[in-house]
């Protein structure tokens, strides 16, 4: 069938999402997803970031949706036509959805690990305004441990339900979820009980902000200052893929986390072994450096050379006083 | 004052029991239902009468009832919602309290229209009396053969459970309402599908309210049509009404669609006026999430007609003059009410009972409440009504189920028709702490106040 | 993290009890027991006044379901009490039809009757009171209910409230 996003059609499969058939025409009108999971069934619908304007129904019924709709949760109809960036509706929604999102998030990104890959910051300034509106004491909690590899900091979290889903589809029983009602929601595990599971570790990577971290990687680097490599492994755990990406700084792998594509959602997912406890090149197959968005932080400090001035090159004084910048250079 | 289709019975003596309940006529619509005709006219009867959900957002119920799926092999059911929570609302608890075999009764007649097996009655947890009333009904009514199996030789079957609730606001939302039945939290679901399709667990199911059920019995004795002649337009029949706040007579009445809301505020068969001798300022016609109206354009349309107590008159003028009929819960503040503060309190009515699930009402709510308990106790800025204004327009529409609306709805209607009253909360900080800002002009009959 | 008042002792539930929980489960279809979690946590509550996380983990055994399936539903529903309460818990409704016609007052007399604030216990074990929103009596406000049985209280007065207290202190001492 056959479904009109922002004036470009696409033919999809009955039963896709408006935001996967966007997915599939790519670029610009992709809609921000910050609770929706592809490889989780049932996430999704509760950020509401990804609204968008339904102007036409169908062919058969062709009259619009009343109120904007969560793409991700919303499938297409024939001959629907959406408007996401070409509605000042949905971006207006949008903008409120980012600030409200943002209104109790503390803003630690200098802190926080997962700054420089993290969606909310992404959301934040490719959808948000400049400045808060809000003016009143941030909601606040206290750092969990939950297990010895994994920690909570719920202050950071948005509520988005995936490491729920993660914990009821991918491990084999779920002991955190989420507790208490309205603003006070938390993810918890009530009394603090280790989240202890081969495969409790993909809670970090669906997590879309710092909320949920790797403490084995826990304030060791800034993530643009490292540098991801491609690898695999023969695992010996049947249900793990074995394929990830490895963050190296110089030669030590300082995290291990999965492969994830162009939305940040990880391909397959990995066991803890391979995430927590292979930190070690030979552990590894490199398969080559991981392809990264030129629009990534990460990129800013790899692909930019220096280029020193004439008078530069040809003075040893200012050669010997940019020595380190030189040797920096040449190590990347 | 009208004619009683509900609360006929309701001052006789015992009535709460099966027996005297009986021997007023009650069950006759079961032995009518059940003996004389078929599902589908039953249905059909409801759809004639032009019966509008009770509940609040009026949604024709044998529209609903003609919605639910029927796949073969597959159970089907009805839930019943008595969650009743909406701040100005108390109703059904009067219905289940005194006349709890009314409600039993439309049970059984609707459960056998829509073809379920088992019903569930969604009772809000804090009702524990009311749980215990309607669990004593249903025995008696079982002891008499019109529950379980076969009832009344007919080959229907039935079972009817009452359900508590564990107390959130949310779980008057009917996929909420659901949710909660499954022993979950009262998350409402993302929809399409509706209940209709897959409600309670993933099956077809219809979920109405305590009253809407309790109408089906009048309409079933007397015919759909019959009920369709009472009442105005598409607002028919009869409608409980809860009267609360500064009333002289407060309580709930059961009116004609379409008595004219000043008969119904002052006659003495109703309201009987305010209390205490003062006038009216405010009104609230259909349960806290109805926008607010001053006195002059709740009695008067801004077309200068009466204002009558129907669907269609309540929200004559649309949000900008008008209000709805929601649920019937009908709160009247006199001269000495602060706008401010019941705005306040309501904003922390949602703040509390959001279920946090979507952001816009997760943390909109909140900052509402904040910004209007600073404006309350004399640390507003002029600016906070159009931040409010904007902060309930980036709510409005954009979360998953209707809460959000409803908590958007009480602050930009308080803004839109009190905004001076909001701007005096400002500009005289220590004077509202320890004043209201009276009536106003808010009564006047000309000056209807629109931002 | 919620407050929980821990207790490391399991719960074991009396015949009675389970038999009730039983009567529960049955009202729903075979592998739909989930259902009877928020009963079960009532009855849970009416047995031992408050909801302990070693109960809830019996809960959870009984019902075949995980721990924190149970945990997730209590701290949702505003009437389980997570930690210890009076054994009269007056609730008072908060909201705006009450609101209009004085439960504040009425909430401040409770306070200063009691000496204690809200959601506290009385030395004597006694009481604990708190706000509570719409009670859906707003026709007969001020009103409050008294947990454990939920008696229903209209149309409150100072003097009626003192007489309420007088006569609950009253019962628990004889």
């Amino acid at each position: 069938m056959k479904v009109t996003i922002d004036s470009i059609t696409i033919e999809v499969e009955p039963g896709t999402t408006i935001l996967n058939a966007a997915r599939m025409i790519g670029g610009d009108i992709v809609p921000p997803a910050m609770c929706y999971y592809s490889k989780l069934e049932g996430s999704g619908g509760k950020c509401r970031t990804c609204l968008v304007q339904v102007s036409k129904g169908s062919e058969k019924d062709p009259r619009p949706m009343p109120k904007l709709v969560a793409s991700c949760r919303t499938t297409v109809m024939d001959g629907m036509e959406v408007k996401n960036i070409s509605s000042p509706e949905v971006i207006e929604a949008r903008k409120g959805v980012v600030e409200m999102l943002l209104i109790n998030h503390p803003l630690d990104c200098p802190v926080c690990d997962q700054a420089g890959e993290c969606h909310l910051q992404d959301l934040g300034y490719e959808h948000g305004a400049a400045k808060t509106r809000y003016e009143f004491d941030r909601r606040t909690f206290e750092k969990i441990d939950i297990g010895d590899k994994i920690q909570l900091h719920m202050t950071r979290c948005i509520l988005c339900y995936r490491c729920v889903f993660v914990a009821d589809q991918i491990t084999d029983h779920r002991i955190h979820g989420i507790l208490n009602r309205g603003d006070h929601s938390e993810i918890s595990t009530y009394i603090t009980k280790a989240v202890d599971n081969d495969f409790s570790g993909n809670v970090i990577d669906v997590c879309p902000v710092g909320a949920l971290t790797d403490k084995t990687f826990r304030f060791k680097n800034r993530v643009w200052f490292t540098k991801p490599v491609e690898a695999h492994r023969e695992c010996e755990n049947p249900k793990c893929c074995g394929k990830v990406t490895l963050w190296y700084k110089g030669e030590d792998v300082l995290r291990v986390t999965a492969r994830k594509d162009e939305y940040g959602e990880a391909e397959e997912f990995i066991c803890n072994t391979c995430r927590f406890d292979k930190k070690k090149t030979i552990d590894w197959v490199i398969e080559g450096p991981r392809k990264v968005s030129h629009k990534s932080v990460i990129s800013s400090n790899h692909y930019d050379t220096l280029k020193p001035l004439p008078v530069v090159k040809t003075n040893p004084l200012l050669q010997q006083a940019n020595k380190e910048q030189f040797e920096r250079e040449t190590r990347l | 004052m009208g004619r009683k289709l509900l609360l006929e019975h309701i001052n006789v003596p015992g009535i709460n029991t099966f027996d005297v309940y009986r021997s007023k006529g009650g069950y006759a619509a079961v032995e009518k239902a059940l003996k004389t005709l078929t599902p589908e006219e039953v249905v059909e009867e409801v759809k004639k009468s032009g019966l509008r959900g009770r509940g609040g957002a009026g949604f024709p119920t044998g529209m609903k009832w003609s919605f639910l799926a029927k796949p073969e092999g597959v159970e089907r059911y009805l839930v019943c919602n008595a969650d009743e929570s909406e701040p100005g609302t108390f109703k059904d608890r009067f219905l289940m309290t005194y006349i709890p075999h009314l409600l039993i009764e439309g049970m059984i007649v609707a459960s056998f229209a829509l073809g379920a097996k088992t019903s569930y009655i969604y009772v809000r947890g804090e009702m524990m009396p009311q749980i215990r009333i309607l669990e004593k009904a249903i025995a008696e009514a079982k002891a008499k053969g019109f529950l379980g199996k076969n009832i009344l030789g007919t080959g229907y079957d039935l079972e009817l459970y009452v359900q508590p609730g564990g107390g959130a606001y949310i779980c008057g939302e009917e996929t909420a309402l659901l949710e909660s039945l499954e022993g979950k939290r009262g998350n409402p679901r993302i929809k399409p599908p509706f209940p209709a399709i897959a409600g309670l667990y993933g099956c077809p199911t219809v979920v109405n309210n305590v009253e809407s059920i309790a109408a089906v019995v009048p309409i079933i004795n007397d015919g759909g049509d019959e009920y369709a002649k009472i009442g105005i337009g598409r607002s028919t029949g009869t409608k409980l009404i809860s009267a609360g706040g500064n009333l002289k007579k407060p309580g709930v009445y059961e009116i004609d669609l379409g008595l004219p809301a000043e008969e119904f505020l002052y006659s003495d068969d109703y309201c009987g006026g305010i209390a205490n001798g003062k006038l009216l300022k405010a009104v609230v016609a259909g349960g806290s999430s109805v926008p607010i109206l001053p006195a002059n354009l709740f009695l008067k349309t801004i077309n200068n007609e009466a204002r009558l107590m129907s669907y269609e008159s309540l929200a004559d003028g649309g949000f900008v003059s008008g209000t709805m009929m929601g649920s019937g819960g009908f709160i009247a503040y006199d001269e000495d009410q602060c706008i401010v503060r019941n705005t306040w309190n309501f904003a922390r009515f949602y703040h509390h009972e959001s279920c946090g699930q979507c952001s816009p009402c997760r943390e909109g709510t909140g900052w509402m409440e904040k910004v209007l308990h600073r404006l309350e106790y004399g640390h507003g800025k002029m600016s906070d009504m159009d931040l409010l204004v904007d902060v309930s327009k980036k709510i409005e529409g954009n979360t998953i189920c209707p809460l959000g609306d409803a908590a958007a709805w009480p602050v930009a209607s308080a803004i839109r028709h009190f905004r001076d009253e909001f701007e005096w909360h400002v500009t005289n900080a220590y004077e509202a702490t320890t004043r209201n800002y009276g009536l106003a002009h808010y009564a006047d009959p000309l000056n209807a106040v629109i931002a | 993290m919620l407050s929980v008042q821990d207790t490391n002792t399991p719960v074991k539930f009396s015949p009675e009890l389970i038999s009730k929980f039983a009567d529960v489960v049955s009202r729903y279809p075979v592998g739909k027991q989930k259902s009877a979690l928020l009963p079960i946590l009532h009855l849970v509550q009416a047995e031992y006044g408050w909801v302990s996380a070693p109960a809830m983990d019996s809960v959870a055994d009984f019902l075949s379901i995980q721990s924190i399936e149970v945990y997730e539903v209590a701290s949702f529903y505003t009437m389980y009490f997570l930690k210890p309460q009076g054994k009269y818990m007056l609730e008072v409704c908060r909201t705006g039809p009450c609101e209009i016609v004085g439960a504040t007052p009425i909430m401040e007399h409770i306070e200063k009757t009691l000496g204690v604030k809200e959601g506290d216990v009385t030395e004597d074990g006694l009481f604990s009171w708190r706000g509570v929103e719409c009670l859906a009596a707003c026709g007969y406000g001020p009103v409050l209910q008294i947990a454990p049985e939920y008696t229903f209280y209209e149309n409150l007065t100072t003097n009626s409230v003192d007489k309420l207290i007088g006569d609950l202190k009253a019962k628990a001492n004889k």
